[in-house]
């Protein structure tokens, strides 16, 4: 455990110090946004219908974005190397990453998103839900992509073979992530899809450092 | 005591070698030489369990090293072609993160110490992108230094470093092995082991065999 705080806070000084990397996330995620007022017109009531949507769609896309790296660098120096032949095991390491990964990339993404809400002309009763719904989906999105991070070690063109691979495993996310939020704002039943986020990320939670390490080791090899 | 028999390394269907047996004991040195491509890195990683071998067994003190991947490695450092040092990070931040990712007492007293062990004291506050590649290996070097482990596993330890750096690393490979320590290390420059046995990882080779059997 201790060690797992250990890898966690150093990943964290390297993000921090690296700076770029997660300030390019929440750029993207605000110009995606950005763009569709500018695309289909500035009427309040076709933004709102849309907004949600839109908001998750470039959610999962800046997750995207710093997926390549997450083992990457550690690959490419030789560190992964150590951390397989250190004290932990790799399905540790794999969580010890994802977990900075999501502070560094997928806790800026829910400090952004209300403010995009506004400026999609969201009704106001989705921002709650919006915000649950991120943080219970967000964290699945880290996980997920650690899995196709690992397994494009190696390989040229790794971004996007790392979109083909994970975007479509993100589909039941952005489905019950959208569907939360509009219910809430149309006066629906919604405690049943965050459930379903909820569900997706403790399952993803048990099973993806399974699958990460052993695509880690893959790649070692 | 550390062995290995019988080992056959296969890499992308290509044999590199096989039947390969060694064994070292406590306090003692196995100098692995070869040309290139004769497979004196694929065997350390083997050694380290970073590469399963297509057959063949090793044995760290009369215990399958082969069994539990993470208990073999709790007991060996590994030095690869690769120095793990994060630019962003100060030399003394970098080697107290792998002290301390193997669950060694981070203390920086004996941080220090390690890295004065190869002269790279002064180096602690440089953050790791200023380095040469000289002073990355020795920073590498300290950090297996600052977290004791009975096998140490250097893949060409003296690529980079410079005489004065070599006599250090041979001071280190000394006291390593007066405490019981075992070293495993391939190299092209001349480095002076005391009572090293040397294996000729070409000996191994399909080629070798077939000539030896006609």
């Amino acid at each position: 455990m201790k060690q797992f705080a250990f890898l966690v806070r150093r990943d964290l000084s390297l993000a921090f110090r690296q700076g770029m990397d997660s300030m390019m996330v929440v750029v993207f995620f605000v110009i995606a946004v950005v763009l569709f007022p500018l695309g289909v017109g500035p009427e309040p009531s076709t933004l709102a219908r849309i907004s949600s949507g839109v908001i998750w769609v470039a959610a999962l896309l800046s997750a995207m974005l710093s997926l390549e790296r997450l083992f990457q660098t550690d690959y490419e120096d030789g560190s992964l190397e150590l951390l397989a032949l250190s004290s932990l095991p790799l399905e540790v390491t794999v969580l010890a990453k994802v977990t900075a990964h999501w502070i560094t990339t997928g806790l800026p993404l829910i400090v952004a998103a209300p403010v995009l809400a506004v400026l999609m002309q969201m009704e106001s009763e989705g921002f709650l839900i919006l915000i649950v719904a991120l943080l219970l989906g967000t964290p699945s999105l880290s996980l997920i992509g650690a899995v196709g991070a690992a397994l494009i070690l190696g390989s040229r063109r790794g971004g996007v073979l790392l979109s083909l691979l994970v975007l479509p495993l993100y589909i039941p996310v952005l489905i019950f992530g959208v569907s939360a939020v509009d219910g809430a704002i149309g006066g629906y039943e919604f405690k049943a899809q965050l459930l379903i986020l909820g569900g997706f990320f403790i399952g993803s939670l048990a099973l993806t450092p399974w699958a990460g390490a052993a695509g880690l080791r893959q790649a070692l090899e | 005591m550390f062995q290995g028999k019988d080992l056959i390394c296969i890499r992308g269907e290509r044999l590199v070698f096989t039947g390969l047996g060694f064994s070292v004991s406590p306090g003692g040195a196995l100098v692995l030489i070869g040309p290139n491509g004769s497979g004196k890195s694929s065997l350390l990683r083997m050694m380290a369990g970073l590469l399963k071998p297509a057959a063949g067994k090793m044995e760290w003190n009369g215990e399958n090293a082969l069994d539990d991947f993470d208990e073999h490695a709790s007991n060996l450092h590994y030095v690869g072609h690769h120095d793990a040092v994060k630019p962003v990070l100060s030399v003394l931040e970098n080697v107290r993160f792998w002290a301390g990712v193997r669950g060694a007492e981070i203390d920086d007293k004996n941080i220090l110490t390690a890295l004065d062990a190869f002269d790279s004291k002064h180096l602690a506050d440089i953050p790791g992108r200023f380095l040469s590649a000289g002073q990355k290996r020795r920073v590498n070097l300290a950090r297996i230094i600052a977290a004791p482990a009975p096998l140490w596993l250097l893949d060409e330890p003296t690529t980079a470093l410079d005489r004065a750096s070599i006599s250090l690393l041979d001071k280190a490979i000394k006291r390593h092995r007066e405490g019981g320590g075992i070293v495993v290390l391939s190299t092209h420059a001349d480095i002076d082991i005391e009572a090293a046995t040397i294996l000729d990882i070409s000996d191994y080779s399909l080629k070798k065999i077939k000539q030896g059997a006609a």
